[in-house]
């Protein structure tokens, strides 16, 4: 037989079976085909969502930093401009441009305006569009207050050219004038030009830069001339390439786009445990046809083509359509969401959809691979099957029970056990990730053993309904595998989620009462780099009648280290003997504080991130300085990724002198009300709406509901896995009822009632599905063990406590329970309603 | 002084019809049997054997006429009254045997009983007491999967026999066996249906199974017809 005959008997073999199954099942092929279709459009979203990002990143970033070679970046607060002649007289540097790059507060709590200051005619050398763009407006730069804003950013404050644009610098507002509006083609991103000088002046930066843009000469290796630059520079200033800060934004997302496409793979390894069920069920119900197929002439592997390549078209079918919906949900995801996902981090503004076509056909190859993975199984045991035994009626349990399952099984799951323990692989638990593969795909290989001795251990009830369903469970315990692997597998990672979600909320919860004890929260617009309460003002705060006692903080970046994110300094009142009263400490320093050291407090991230541990010893750079700080303890954070370390505000202003702050805790007087506090507190600052003022109750209340909201997203999808998992079972339960068609018209012969075989049916139902629901709970609460202590740890760098929800997991049981029964029953009443009288002359 | 004898089963003018506008596959059928005969119908395929036994199974209603069994009409019983008079006066036995898989012999044998409600030991003992009789009381504990078809069979005749039905029913009993095979369970079955003292209607193409019966008819056009025995296969003793 050469390869064209091959191919054209399982070519005849898959055309008389798909149109064997869309004829008598669509609904059965269009549930499977939906399984892969979900998990492909959430990880084809994903992927163009974060690629879309990624991209608008680089282009933002290219058009901030033009064609610089190397970036010297420095705090907020900046660092002395004398830097910027030292380094422009490097001789591996061929152009230099200083820069003031802040986020300027804006007043009414709206999001800071990013303004670069820039002094334009060096600016030009490293983004001559730039100049091209400002042209004749250049000498209007130079005037007193005046500053030029893209499109988006007039847009986004309804401002034109002329108007006054009011900014918060320090504690009061100061109004600039906008002389000029740049085009799209130069900044499409929200963003404000000034002169470096102006903005020195009008933005408090007197003498201070925060970033110079360095372009080298041809042949200077960028990487030593980098090395050989940061040596040079003071504490908290550093030097890095474009390629370092394009690394620093993936690492910064990658947790999170790690994390989503875990989800999507869930999603398609779902699908293909729905497919291996379907795939089974389908080849038991077309045994005779698969052995009428063989006895006519087609060959063992032809027929595994033609079973293969069903389960090829399935997943092609459904892979076309996920791609196309994940496109889709991608254009939503980046017009109504942005490409944050709610991850501030990732967020890049005017990012566009872009379609690439290898990634396309890619996601579209590998839920093909993954539904052809699913048939594989039943394809290679319906090929072996002699056509002889295929053709006759009988027992499909010997063929599936010749599997091994047990030992694969314990050998999995104590291979997902040891891979729990292992650390992160590059930053991220992929080690954690095998490790729940691991354990799901040994759970589910041990359910026939568990079936069989579960059912094996019950004692005959002498009910007949009862004895039949309860022998029938027991005898079918490997055909029960494949109807339960889809519903096992997707309500446990849902058991598991929930675990890890309400330890997650209750740890949150319970971290934002630790830290907003007061009544009233202040905060100068969040992520600005500008505002600031001057001490003055402060203490016109405190001494309102109504306060009962006030506490500010300053918090402000610092850099540690080039090649990651600033970490947050957090300069706050603290009492060092008794400093887990006011932070969620984890661990405190054993040793007593060194002499010449402060006391500091850093957040997990940190200690992960740098390796410092209590007891430790950090130099904190600050204004040029470096602060000798002892590490007293480690808390918990779950707002700044990147690390942030808390130190006495007097240790602070002793060391920089800076007496401001920008966030503050009020505690008022009983008989104040909290409006009227905040009344109070506006009117003595003058401020306006650029204060922000919420009460403590009001922000944790909104705080976990921006958490819930967090977490929709995944509740959704899981809840899609489920209910795809519950078709499987549909799928399994009717496929198993129409097989036993004629053992119900034998007991319908031989008297027993109809309402008896519904009642035998919703016994097994309800065995199965509280089997599975048991079986789920167990394998979902080892599966959160993992989610909690190794997945999140090492994702986000911070812990949670394990807290079980009783009450969610008791209602999931129930409505999972009572689903799958319901599904159950509702399948075999199906099968049922088919003749019984003829059922039993089928011979199959 | 005359005694009048209620037959065991009387069908009375039974049409069938498989649609309305179709012509009928039984037509006024008459049918009355004896207490204790043993009665065989022969009939070509799709001539109505299956349709009768289902009618006097009480799995399906004529569209006129009716049947009686001891005297009482089944259409004047619900769907669960006829399951349950169905459960305790008739045996079934299958040409497919319809033995479940996942059962044991001998719960295989006991469940008729099982849905009589009768409880242990009296249940255990009487499916044994009919495995023995038919020869495989050594199979009591395996499992139905496990045999061949000449030994299903003799559970299917037990399980058939086990709750002392009235009548048994016997559709093509020995289709699905070879020829010595099926010569050992129609004696098989004759033994047993008169050690029970059971009727029986057996439906069958077999002239050799046919010939085990005490009377042979034959079903054409929707009635039933004496058929002569053939002379050349002898009556199974």
């Amino acid at each position: 037989m050469n390869r064209s005959d091959r191919a054209r008997g399982a070519w005849i073999a898959w055309r008389a079976l798909t149109r064997s199954q869309l004829r008598g099942h669509p609904l059965q092929l269009l549930a499977t085909v939906l399984a892969i279709a979900l998990g492909v459009a959430l990880g084809t979203a994903v992927y163009l969502v974060n690629s879309a990002a990624l991209t608008e990143f680089d282009q933002a970033a290219r058009r901030l930093v033009g064609s610089a070679d190397i970036v010297i970046r420095g705090p907020p607060e900046g660092f002395d401009e004398a830097l910027f002649a030292s380094l422009a007289r490097h001789r591996a540097v061929s152009a230099a441009s200083p820069v003031l790059d802040l986020q300027v507060t804006l007043p009414g709590q709206r999001p800071p305006l990013q303004v670069l200051g820039l002094d334009p005619f060096r600016a030009a050398a490293l983004q001559p569009a730039l100049l091209g763009e400002i042209g004749a407006d250049v000498t209007g730069l130079f005037a007193r207050d005046t500053i030029m804003l893209s499109r988006s950013a007039a847009q986004v404050l309804e401002l034109r050219r002329g108007d006054a644009l009011t900014v918060i610098v320090g504690g009061a507002p100061k109004s600039l004038r906008v002389i000029g509006i740049l085009s799209d083609a130069v900044y499409p991103e929200p963003l404000g030009i000034m002169d470096i000088a102006t903005a020195q002046w009008s933005l408090a930066r007197i003498g201070r830069l925060n970033r110079i843009d360095l372009r080298l000469r041809p042949g200077a290796p960028a990487d030593a001339v980098r090395a050989a630059l940061a040596a040079e520079l003071p504490p908290g200033v550093v030097a890095v390439t474009p390629a370092i800060e394009r690394g620093r934004a993936l690492t910064a997302t990658r947790a999170y786009r790690v994390n989503l496409n875990t989800l999507a793979l869930v999603a398609l390894l779902t699908g293909a445990f729905l497919v291996f069920s379907t795939q089974s069920l389908a080849v038991l119900r077309r045994r005779s046809v698969l052995g009428l197929l063989r006895a006519l002439g087609v060959t063992r592997p032809q027929l595994q083509g033609a079973l293969l390549g069903e389960g090829a078209a399935i997943g092609a079918a459904g892979s076309l359509l996920g791609a196309l919906l994940g496109a889709l949900v991608a254009a939503l995801i980046l017009r109504h969401l942005g490409s944050g996902f709610g991850n501030r981090a990732m967020i890049a503004g005017g990012a566009v959809l872009v379609l690439p076509s290898l990634a396309i056909a890619a996601f579209v190859l590998i839920g093909t691979a993954v539904a052809c993975l699913g048939a594989w199984i039943p394809a290679r045991e319906a090929a072996r099957r002699a056509p002889a035994l295929a053709m006759k009626a009988g027992d499909a349990e010997p063929s599936l029970r010749r599997l091994p399952t047990t030992l694969p099984g314990l050998l999995l799951i104590a291979a997902g056990a040891i891979l729990a323990w292992l650390p992160p692989i590059g930053g991220l638990p992929l080690a954690g990730y095998l490790a729940i593969a691991a354990l799901l795909a040994g759970a589910v290989l041990l359910i026939p053993t568990l079936m069989r001795w579960i059912t094996g251990t019950a004692t005959r009830s002498g009910h007949a309904t009862l004895d039949i369903a309860v022998a029938q469970l027991q005898g079918s315990a490997s055909i029960s595998t494949v109807s339960l692997a889809a519903i096992v597998v997707s309500f446990s990672l849902m058991v598991a989620m929930a675990i890890m979600v309400h330890s997650f909320r209750n740890s949150f919860d319970l971290w934002l009462v630790k830290l907003l004890p007061a009544d009233l929260q202040l905060r100068l617009s969040a992520f600005s780099d500008t505002g600031a309460l001057a001490l003055d003002q402060q203490t016109r705060i405190a001494e309102l009648p109504g306060v009962a006692r006030a506490q500010f903080r300053r918090v402000r970046q610092i850099w540690l280290s080039a090649d990651r994110a600033p970490l947050a300094l957090i300069a706050r009142d603290i009492d060092p003997a008794h400093a887990g009263d006011s932070l969620p400490l984890l661990r405190a320093a054993q040793q007593s504080l060194p002499d010449g050291t402060q006391p500091a407090w850093i957040s997990e991230s940190l200690q992960d991130l740098y390796g410092f541990q209590p007891g430790d010893r950090l130099l904190l750079p600050l204004d040029g300085r470096l602060l000798p700080l002892f590490v007293a303890g480690i808390w918990r954070d779950y707002v700044r990724p990147d690390g942030a370390i808390v130190v006495a505000r007097a240790a602070y202003i002793a060391a920089t002198g800076d007496q401001s702050a920008n966030e503050g805790s009020l505690w008022r007087r009983p008989q104040v009300s909290a409006p009227a506090l905040e009344a109070a507190v506006r009117a003595s600052l003058a401020l306006g709406d650029a204060l922000e003022l919420i009460g403590g109750e009001q922000l944790r209340e909104r705080s976990l509901r921006l958490f819930d909201q967090a977490f929709a997203i995944t509740y959704a999808l899981e809840a899609i896995a489920v209910a795809i998992g519950l078709v499987g079972v549909g799928v399994a339960a009717s496929s198993s009822a129409l097989a036993r068609r004629a053992q119900f018209g034998m007991l319908r012969h031989i008297g027993m009632l109809r309402r008896q075989i519904l009642g035998m049916l919703a016994i097994e139902g309800v065995i199965m599905s509280t089997l599975s629901a048991i079986y789920g709970l167990l394998l979902g609460a080892a599966l959160s063990l993992i989610l909690v202590y190794v997945i999140n740890r090492q994702s986000f760098r911070w812990s949670i406590d394990l807290a079980i929800p009783w009450r969610q997991l008791a209602a999931l049981s129930t409505a999972l329970i009572t689903a799958a029964a319901l599904t159950a029953l509702w399948s075999g009443r199906a099968a049922m309603s088919q003749d019984a009288v003829r059922a039993v002359r089928e011979d199959w | 002084m005359v005694y009048a004898v209620t037959p065991l089963l009387l069908l009375d003018q039974i049409t069938r019809r498989y649609r309305p506008e179709a012509a009928p596959v039984l037509d006024r059928l008459r049918l009355q049997l004896a207490p204790g005969e043993y009665l065989a119908i022969m009939g070509e395929s799709g001539s109505g054997k299956s349709t009768l036994l289902n009618l006097i199974a009480g799995l399906d209603r004529p569209d006129s006429g009716r049947v009686l069994f001891e005297g009482i009409d089944l259409a004047t019983l619900d769907d669960d009254a006829v399951t349950r008079w169905r459960r305790a006066s008739i045996g079934f036995v299958f040409q497919a045997f319809h033995v479940l898989p996942y059962l044991t012999v001998l719960q295989n044998v006991a469940l008729p009983l099982d849905l009589l409600g009768v409880r242990n030991p009296q249940r255990q003992e009487r499916a044994l007491q009919l495995l023995e009789a038919c020869g495989i009381a050594a199979l009591a504990p395996r499992y139905a999967r496990e045999l061949s078809g000449g030994e299903l069979q003799r559970i299917a005749i037990a399980r058939a026999l086990v709750h002392r039905p009235r009548l048994v029913l016997a559709d093509e009993p020995t289709g699905n066996l070879d020829a010595r095979t099926a010569q050992q369970i129609l004696r098989l079955l004759r033994e047993q249906l008169h050690a029970s003292a059971a009727n029986a209607i057996l439906i069958t193409h077999s002239v050799a199974a046919a010939a085990t019966a005490d009377r042979i008819l034959q079903l054409a056009s929707g009635q039933l017809r004496p058929a002569a025995r053939s002379a050349a296969l002898p009556s199974v003793p």
